[in-house]
């Protein structure tokens, strides 16, 4: 076995290794706690590229944890999918992490590195992982850690809100092992290649069962990607949370999102007997309610965070109209626009936080200001970043969308997705023109707030945008890996097929 | 009555009580709630490699005896990984309940300033002196 053969784990092994180091130079030396941390994002994107150029012929890599083969010891498998969601994540923790420095919002409470590496680490083991009960761990890996990110920085306002998100994701917990004990039950494996072959010969007593257990199992999914009714802790949370960490946690919906694609077609797809596609009549229902209630949001928001927070809501409801269809066009073209509209999510909340950090007492809120430093340039961001949120032409989001409008033309049904899609867009629109015109065109009495130090910290929002130009300039390549590796998720016999057979050794 | 029928109503009763308390305003019952809800999550896992007694987790080749002779390791090895993250998920939520009440003042879960409910033992008139 060679080195390169060991790559799948190396974007889990690499945060894990990190953090505990961080943690013990962070005591004395900060700086080198920033080096590691900076030093680890850059290692995991090397790896996540090299594993995206070792899939992206239609490979499927299996990696057996300890060589113990695959239905009965732990798996991680790489594919275009999970190869692409690394790329995405390593990207994104780059950004928030350049941002967190600049802003020096590392220093306002503890271990802010070490915490930051454990959820990556958890973040890449579940976009990595091949095995449920391990997608189980890392979900708990990546939530530890996001409790303690979220809570980063102190504050009334974020023990509140912590409280309320904590709670809500043990009981998702909890819901998540009861489907998994229920599962395990009926098919006597936890292997989600195994499982997926394995649904078919579920008695046919217990079928009921297992659509429970299928519905269970997308609920929690459907909990962590915040898709109405289930979306209620989520605003609240990323409005408070430090904002480079929110700018981080836009990736954390669609994990939810990403677990959804991966399980469902998987273990529920055509083979599955009574529970096959168990989750579809639902699915269309919920992204239509959670888009049209993100985009209110957006409409109503008080401040520039919480508007970004009903953004993220809204863009994991179109999202999934994409994903609800589940044909190869109408996913390929969701996954696209799942990579824009995180990538747009962190630049509305650090474009939030440089206003915030302009504006003194005023904050982010969506009322009027006196004129604060560099206003017209930030202003220019913000439409930047509002454009690619709504979708509209020239940035990515818009290809995102004429994508998702066109594959579900082909879909029945097609009238609802078009009508929510583009009447949330205008909803959105008008959102954002009416927050952006009280922030950055009017002008309160009063004195002009001393301006920060330096002004680094508009680096990161930048670099945030600068990438979903890069996104809509590369967008035919983009779709097309997007498409392929539609294709291979909605293909579950090939994945099987790579997970099953003896590793070579 | 039999080994199964008690350890599902068991789960049940934990489940209803969980769900319960879960649902309550204010943070300690709150917190109570989903210690009781995992005690029933757990159970209900190490329940589902089927109920057997007397059987070793591990077939022994050496005793002999039919391989079906054993009971299923898995799910004891799953409730293993299952407590360790909830009991550690509990002592978060103590702490950061407590924390939370110490600095807002209120163990309200949506962090208001509600005056107690009579029930509570506090009336209004009491809590307003």
């Amino acid at each position: 076995m060679t080195f390169a053969d060991h790559l799948p784990i190396l974007p889990v092994v690499i945060p894990a290794l990190a953090a505990p180091l961080a943690l013990l130079v962070m005591r004395r030396r900060r700086e080198l706690g920033i080096v590691i941390s900076l030093l680890s994002c850059l290692a995991m994107l090397a790896c996540a590229i090299a594993l995206m150029v070792r899939v992206s012929g239609g490979e499927i890599l299996a990696y057996a944890v300890g060589e113990w083969p695959a239905p009965f010891g732990i798996v991680l498998v790489a594919d275009r999918l999970a190869a692409m969601m690394l790329v995405l994540a390593s990207v994104l923790a780059l950004v928030a992490l350049l941002h967190t420095v600049v802003t020096g919002a590392d220093r306002k409470g503890w271990h802010f590195h070490a915490l930051f590496q454990f959820q990556l680490m958890g973040l890449n083991g579940a976009f990595l992982t091949g095995d449920l009960f391990n997608l189980f761990v890392f979900f708990e890996v990546l939530l530890i850690a996001s409790y303690g990110l979220m809570l980063h920085g102190q504050g009334p306002e974020r023990l509140k809100a912590g409280v309320q998100y904590v709670v809500v994701n043990l009981v998702g917990s909890s819901v998540f092992l009861i489907a998994l004990g229920m599962l395990y039950a009926l098919t006597g494996t936890l292997n989600m290649a195994d499982m997926g072959l394995r649904v078919a010969a579920v008695a046919p007593e217990d079928q009921g069962l297992l659509r429970i257990a299928a519905l269970l199992l997308v609920s929690v999914f459907a909990l962590k990607a915040a898709v109405a009714p289930l979306h209620l802790w989520l605003p609240r949370t990323y409005a408070v949370s430090t904002p480079a960490v929110a700018a981080l946690f836009a990736i954390m919906t669609k994990v939810g999102v990403y677990s959804l694609i991966r399980v469902v077609p998987q273990v529920f797809g055509e083979g599955a007997g009574a529970a096959a596609w168990v989750p579809a009549p639902w699915l269309l229902p919920a992204a239509i309610a959670s888009a049209i209630v993100g985009f209110a949001g957006v409409f109503v928001a008080r401040s520039l965070s919480e508007q970004a927070a009903f953004a993220v809501i809204g863009s994991t409801g179109t999202l999934l109209l994409a994903v609800a269809g589940w044909s190869a066009d109408s996913l390929g073209a969701g996954l696209y626009y799942l990579v824009h509209s995180t990538l747009a999510a962190a630049a509305l909340f650090l474009v939030a936080d440089v206003v915030a950090r302009r504006r003194g007492a005023d904050g982010d809120l969506a009322s009027p200001s006196p004129v604060f430093a560099a206003r017209s340039g930030i202003a220019l961001m913000f439409m930047a970043a509002a454009i690619a949120a709504t979708g509209l032409p020239p940035l990515s989001g818009f290809i995102g969308k004429l994508l998702i409008l066109k594959s579900v033309a082909a879909l029945p049904d097609w009238g609802w997705a078009w009508g929510v899609i583009l009447g949330t867009t205008f909803i959105g629109v008008v959102g954002f023109a009416r927050v952006g015109s009280a922030v950055f065109w009017k002008t309160a009495e009063g004195e002009m707030p001393a301006a920060p130090a330096s002004r680094a910290d508009l680096a990161a929002p930048l670099i945030a945008l600068a990438l979903l130009g890069v996104l809509s300039v590369g967008a035919g390549w983009a779709s097309a890996y997007a498409h392929a590796a539609a294709e291979q998720v909605l293909d579950p016999a090939q994945s099987a097929a790579a997970v099953l057979t003896e590793p070579a050794s | 009555m039999s080994y199964e029928f008690l350890v599902a109503s068991a789960i049940g009763v934990l489940v209803a009580g969980g769900i319960f308390l879960a649902l309550r305003a204010r943070t300690f019952q709150v917190v109570l709630g989903l210690t009781l809800i995992s005690y029933a999550v757990n159970l209900f896992l190490f329940a589902s490699g089927r109920l057997v007694i007397g059987r070793p987790p591990i077939w022994d080749a050496v005793k002999g005896g039919a391989i079906s002779e054993y009971t299923d390791p898995l799910p004891q090895a799953l409730v293993l990984t299952a407590i360790v993250i909830t009991f550690g998920m509990t002592a978060f939520v103590v702490i950061l309940a407590l924390r939370s009440f110490i600095e807002t003042g209120s163990d309200h879960v949506d962090g208001d300033n509600v005056p107690c409910d009579a029930q509570d033992g506090v009336t209004e008139k009491d809590a307003q002196p």
